[in-house]
């Protein structure tokens, strides 16, 4: 084919080749730019502080997981602009790993630059329970977010959201709807996430314990991953397999987004539907009224805010504003919001972009 | 791969049990392709898994009302499309010999590029191209590398996977980019002649596929590569050349099925395509390709990927948990290959 005699000096088609694969790059280059993007929303920083006044000079490490995650990203994106309104605070943050081995030693070299007092939201809290505790002994505070240690010796304070609660708060949304609405024996749908995680259990618990005071109970299950793509598809098996539903608890705003692409896909709309998170986006369409999502039942971010202010507090020496003790709590459980058409607007700038 | 070094001393052997003589042949290396091809490809190692697919039927239709429907068979060829258009490149790419662990990274860096508001407010079309050029790209730098970098592939598609991803979730700052065009999220909805047109594009592909592999002498090329890459190289193949456009053809591929799932989630993402590499090669192992390369059918590959895509969907329609889902898919694996080797097949080429 190619072992031609008569061969013309320059090989035309492979000029052209080359000369298109080169335009061809050229203009995907120009593609990756996501410049106009969304004024980011960094949520709820300056908002919320009390006792701003400025104390000494602290520096406080932080560690999470990869951002690999609409709301872990919004975990890390909220940690970096809270730390930023303070002008007394120095923030240390190392770079998100979902390797528990990488993570501990990030959290071992931030002990050893001798920080003030350390933010952990762990990739998996039994596993770092021991550094925890090594930097406790070493005399840095350290603030738990979220996932909690095998031991209360390894942090200071935890705080983090509540997962069962957020089941009940969907429950009980759902459950009181379907009440006002007399429908006697519901068909409800619950896409969970990632279904072997402590976390999934704990909603889905609280989720089945609400429903069962109003008399009902989940009729099916499915589980994700988080994800859109996952989502989305599951959804489309889950619509299938129950042709009328009433009600759908999604456990989480981020898969959401292909959860809503199923939906509409199936051209379903005899239902209505709970988030679970409380992204913007689902605010957003919450706020429209236009589709399936009604309430979305809140698992806020803004606990990283919220963290490094009590890791500054403590770090201080200082205890919390509007409490009585001279210290700060040791442990935080936020409450699970329900977002509906009624509040949203009160809660529209803590949404995290997905 | 390893094969060819293995094998090394019986080369000679292999090209004169091929029966075409070493010096001259140039692109005839294998006999010249028989007829009837597709029904060929179906009468030897699918026909073990049409019998798993029957089964899987007759399971879902007893076990659940909702299975046998219109709407419910429609759900499993829909979710079996971005899967499907993935598995055909991955599929050749293992005939050829290679192995490409780099799919649903791929997919991502593609769905990602082509959902940035740059690249949206080019319109859908650019945006079709985008994907398309992307995967493309990504496909030949694994096969340049591969093939004039002499990398293992895979060791080079490993390395893809894990920056492709990176790159992903770099350009998307981590966030999911949604879909603002519509006609994009329409091709998820269309229906041309009643017929999805995401099952259309999975046809199409498939269609591309088997007559490349079937129907013309670069197929032939890709069988001889596969099955024994120096016997191929000394009868006169530019297997370089073969190998690294194989590469390209699995990134055009992703590059579609990226298309596919912007339209179908109504996003981009660097979490699109999670662990598509296994499944694309799950589904060509199943569907009867040999793992070593040489053989191997697409029609056998599609097969595989409705096998797995069944498999989930009754196993929702019957409201099973993920736990047992998964222990079950594990022994359906090893029940449709059992069942696949009691079917006849060709003999696996070049043996010592």
């Amino acid at each position: 084919m190619s072992e031609n005699p008569a061969q013309p000096l320059i090989d035309r088609r492979r000029l052209l080749f080359g000369a298109g694969a080169l335009g061809a790059g050229a203009a995907l280059a120009a593609c990756t730019s996501n410049s106009p993007a969304e004024s980011a929303t960094t949520a709820a920083a300056a908002a919320t502080t009390s006792a701003a006044a400025a104390g000494t000079p602290v520096t406080i490490g932080f560690s999470a997981p990869a951002a690999d995650h609409g709301w872990i990203a919004a975990i890390t994106t909220n940690a970096k602009s809270q730390a930023a309104t303070f002008g007394d605070v120095t923030l240390e943050a190392v770079e998100g790993s979902n390797d528990v081995n990488q993570q501990i030693s990030q959290v071992q070299t931030l002990i050893d630059k001798k920080v003030d007092a350390l933010v952990i939201l762990p990739f998996d809290g039994n596993a770092l329970t021991e550094i925890g505790i090594t930097a406790m002994e070493a005399g840095i505070p350290v603030i738990n977010l979220d996932r909690i240690f095998a031991s209360p010796r390894g942090s200071r304070t935890w705080i983090g959201g509540d997962n069962y609660g957020m089941g009940v708060a969907a429950g009980r949304y759902i459950g009181e709807q379907l009440k006002a609405k007399g429908v006697s024996n519901p068909v409800i749908g619950e896409i969970q996430g990632i279904a072997n995680l402590q976390l999934t259990q704990e909603r889905s618990k609280g989720f089945a314990d609400a429903l069962g005071t109003f008399g009902f109970k989940v009729s099916r299950q499915v589980s994700a991953e988080f994800t859109v793509e996952s989502g989305q598809k599951v959804t489309a098996d889950l619509l299938q397999a129950a042709p009328k539903l009433d009600a759908v608890w999604n456990h989480d705003d981020d898969q959401g987004i292909g959860v809503l692409a199923a939906i509409d896909q199936a051209g379903r709309k005899e239902f209505f539907m709970v988030g679970g998170a409380g992204s913007r986006n689902a605010m957003d369409l919450i706020k429209a009224d236009s589709g399936v999502l009604k309430c979305t039942v809140t698992y806020p971010p803004t606990m990283a805010s919220s963290a490094i202010n009590l890791a500054r507090l403590v770090a201080q020496g200082n205890g919390m504003g509007d409490l009585v003790e001279n210290e700060i709590p040791a442990s935080i459980t936020l409450a699970s919001a329900t977002v509906t058409k009624e509040n949203v607007d009160k809660y529209l700038p803590l949404g995290f972009a997905s | 791969m390893n094969d060819a070094g293995v094998t090394g001393p019986t080369v000679a052997e292999g090209v004169g049990a091929a029966g075409s003589p070493p010096g001259p042949a140039r692109d005839e290396v294998t006999a010249r392709p028989a007829r009837g091809g597709l029904v060929r490809s179906l009468r030897f190692a699918d026909a073990g898994l049409v019998v798993v697919l029957v089964l899987l039927v007759v399971a879902g239709t007893v076990t659940s009302d909702a299975f046998l429907t219109g709407s419910n068979l429609r759900n499993i060829l829909v979710s079996s499309s971005v899967i499907g258009v993935v598995t055909v490149g991955a599929t050749l790419v293992i005939i050829g010999g290679g192995i490409d662990l780099s799919v649903g990274a791929i997919v991502a860096l593609a769905s990602v590029w082509a959902t940035t508001l740059q690249t949206q407010s080019y319109g859908p079309v650019v945006m079709v191209l985008c994907a398309v050029l992307v995967g493309a790209g990504a496909g030949l730098v694994n096969g340049v590398l591969i093939s004039y970098g002499r990398l293992v592939p895979f060791i080079a598609t490993l390395a893809m996977l894990v920056a492709a991803r990176g790159l992903a979730a770099r350009m998307a700052e981590n966030r999911t980019q949604l879909v603002t065009q519509d006609a994009i999220k329409r091709i998820a909805t269309t229906d041309v002649l009643g017929v999805p047109a995401l099952v259309l594009v999975l046809l199409a592909t498939g269609l591309v596929g088997w007559f490349i592999l079937e129907r013309t002498t670069f197929g032939r090329r890709v069988i001889a590569v596969g099955g024994n890459s120096e016997a191929a190289r000394l009868a006169g193949i530019d297997v370089r050349r073969v190998t690294a456009s194989l590469y390209v053809i699995s990134g055009v591929c992703c590059g579609i099925a990226a298309v596919m799932i912007m339209a179908r989630t109504t996003t981009g993402s660097s979490t699109h395509g999670s662990l598509y590499e296994l499944d694309a090669i799950a589904a060509a192992i199943i569907g009867g390709t040999l793992l070593t390369g040489g053989r191997g059918t697409i029609v056998g590959a599609l097969l595989g990927v409705l096998v797995f895509t069944t498999i989930t969907n009754i196993f929702i329609l019957n409201n099973l948990s993920t736990d047992v889902q998964n222990i079950a898919k594990g022994a359906i694996i090893v029940a449709a290959v059992l069942i696949q080797r009691r079917t006849p097949t060709r003999s696996a080429p070049v043996t010592t």
